[in-house]
């Protein structure tokens, strides 16, 4: 009988720096399966943003490049655009994409480059030691909102996965969660779907993947998948928003 | 191939297809933006990358990702929109990639005005980003010196795996003059695939590359700025180019001026000696490194009075024009800005103003 189970060979032996109960470890487990299981580790470029991930370069075999805050969108259009044979993630937190980065990703969406976006939604800024991200939940407390997010004073949260959506080129747009098991064999699905429309020189393709921080958010590990699940899905819905193959306008048609 | 007239910015595009860029990202900004419309056509129809990018933040990150896998890549743009691509810059300088970028300057600060200007001597010398980095600067004063710095400037950015600047002014840009490309300039071999994320599977060596910025230990970073200031100590060894102009005359004083400025002054220094007056003049061809020796050594000649940094700023190079003459001699500047270029008469007067001061 053959091994069943394995680290993926596209991922290092290396330890990773994460908290406790944080969800990177798993995005980046999903990554290299689906790379491993695409057979293309050797034509791969990820590109690391700013935030808790700086590092993520560490933890995979393959060629990567670290990108400026926000800026990973305008890399992966450069890579994608002078080499379009390789096989471009870029790998992004809210904080990074949805706020310092938020030209970057639109115009690459809207022009349709054809890399993918992985995008660490976890409502709130890693790295930096949990400050207040254009993702924070209304009334969710953080070091720079002390009383919670006033939403009268700095609006809603955005919604990237809708947001991107509603540009009329053709794109592959998606949010899962990987903060249960249960979640877990979709959001891998979602992956191995967008580096294949990627490799198919389809379209722009875009992984939301709802996470946690229990370190910023205060809670434990337990605690954090319990609020994650009860405050951060209800508004972050999961689901399919766009398939170059289908009809548009299925936005969190599984959310239920 | 005989010579062409081409207006400046479009004789840069065409020069850099010929030195073997087909790569080019861009914004539009006043008074360069020829570059990007004669591109645009001419590079899809060799089979090349042109882009119009959302911003000159993101057209700065265009270049890192494609530098970053090795290709040959260009932009071009002017002041403001340099200023927003710097921090790309630095971050190239620090994850030692080659790219080249072409600044057409225009007045400034702030939005300034679209007329020439020389106002970005410091940003393009002294930094512009941050951190310690430099560029390797090249100024050129003609059509044709633009087009033959923007070929030299991709072999070299190679050979130092860092970012060259073209540091031209409005005036470059927009005037038309006979070019005549020269041949195609060799580069060293390219031992990119040591370095270049273009896919590990492509590689013999089969090792991953990894293309950053970041050392966040001490000593690798300071390690890392040292292989970068070993660099620029080789620059200065061996890519220093400037032009000496009535340099053999028994002058008193001697001119240090770049680019468009260095033409008017050059008529200013002929009109000056039909009347007996002897002035000298030192042009940099690059800005950085700077042609230290040779301000020194104009300045140390017997007879010599003074030194005068001429140009379209209030005041930059003259910095580094004191720094080298080193207390040889008194250095002077003049200048304008907004678009007004000194005239060779205001010039003659300034030097005769000058000289009898010195007297």
């Amino acid at each position: 009988m053959g091994k069943t189970f394995q680290r993926p060979e596209s991922l290092t032996e290396v330890d990773t720096h994460y908290c406790p109960g944080c969800t990177h470890g798993i995005a980046h487990r999903l990554i290299a399966e689906v790379i491993d299981e695409l057979g293309i580790v050797g034509r791969t470029v990820g590109i690391a943003p700013v935030g808790c991930a700086v590092l993520a370069y560490n933890y995979f075999t393959f060629d990567f490049q670290e990108a400026a805050h926000g800026r990973a969108p305008a890399m992966a259009t450069g890579i994608k655009r002078v080499r379009p044979d390789l096989m471009v993630f870029t790998y992004q937190g809210d904080g990074d994409l949805a706020s310092i980065g938020m030209g970057e990703i639109i115009h690459a969406a809207n022009r349709g480059e054809k890399f993918t976006t992985i995008f660490i939604n976890n409502a709130v800024y890693g790295m930096t030691g949990g400050q207040m991200a254009p993702t924070t939940m209304p009334g969710q407390r953080t070091t720079t909102s002390p009383l919670g997010r006033d939403v009268n004073d700095v609006g809603m949260p955005i919604q990237m996965a809708e947001l991107l959506s509603s540009l009329k080129t053709p794109a592959y747009i998606t949010r899962q969660t990987i903060i249960k098991p249960k979640y877990v064999v979709k959001a891998k699905k979602a992956i191995k779907t967008a580096f294949e429309y990627q490799l198919e020189g389809r379209c722009f393709s875009f992984v939301e993947l709802v996470s946690t921080c229990p370190t910023n958010w205060g809670l434990t590990p337990v605690e954090a998948v319990k609020w994650a699940e009860e405050t951060l899905l209800p508004y972050y819905r999961l689901g399919e928003f766009k398939n170059p193959g289908h009809a548009e306008g299925r936005g969190g048609s599984d959310a239920k | 191939m005989g010579k062409i007239l081409m207006k400046g910015n479009e004789a840069i595009g065409e020069a850099a297809i010929r030195a073997g860029c087909l790569n080019y990202f861009a914004y539009p900004i006043t008074p360069q933006s020829e570059v990007a419309e004669y591109l645009s056509h001419r590079l899809p129809e060799i089979g090349g990358v042109f882009l119009q990018g959302e911003s000159e933040v993101a057209v700065g990150y265009m270049l890192f990702g494609a530098a970053g896998c090795g290709a040959r890549v260009f932009t071009t743009s002017s002041s403001p929109g340099v200023s927003l691509m710097s921090e790309a810059i630095s971050y190239l300088a620090g994850a030692q990639l080659p790219a080249v970028f072409v600044n057409i300057m225009r007045g400034g600060p702030g939005l300034g005005g679209i007329l020439p200007s020389q106002g970005d001597y410091f940003q393009a010398t002294k930094g512009g980003g941050h951190g310690d980095y430099h560029l390797l600067v090249m100024a050129p004063a003609s059509v044709q010196e633009a087009a033959e710095m923007v070929m030299r400037a991709f072999p070299l950015a190679e050979k130092y795996r860092n970012p060259v600047m073209i540091l031209g002014d409005g005036l470059i840009g927009q005037m038309m003059e006979p070019v005549e490309f020269p041949e195609h300039l060799k580069s060293e071999p390219s031992n990119k695939d040591a370095w270049a994320t273009n896919g590990m599977g492509t590689r013999q060596s089969g090792k991953r590359n990894l293309v950053k910025s970041l050392f966040l230990d001490a000593l690798e970073l300071n390690n890392n700025n040292l292989v970068l200031k070993e660099k620029y100590t080789r620059m200065k060894r061996e890519e220093i180019r400037y032009e000496k102009y009535n340099m053999d005359s028994d002058y008193r004083m001697f001119i240090v001026s770049f680019g468009t400025m260095s033409r008017v002054c050059r008529t200013a220094i002929d009109s000056l000696k039909e009347e007996g007056i002897e002035v000298g003049m030192i042009r940099p061809q690059t800005l950085f490194p700077f042609p230290e020796e040779a301000v020194f050594a104009a300045a140390s000649k017997s007879g010599c009075t003074m030194a005068l940094s001429i140009e379209m700023n209030m005041g930059q190079m003259v910095e580094d024009v004191e720094r080298c003459v080193h207390g040889k001699c008194p250095v002077e500047w003049f200048g304008k800005c907004g678009g007004e270029v000194p005239t060779p008469e205001e010039i003659m007067d300034v030097v005769k103003g000058f000289l009898a001061q010195s007297r």
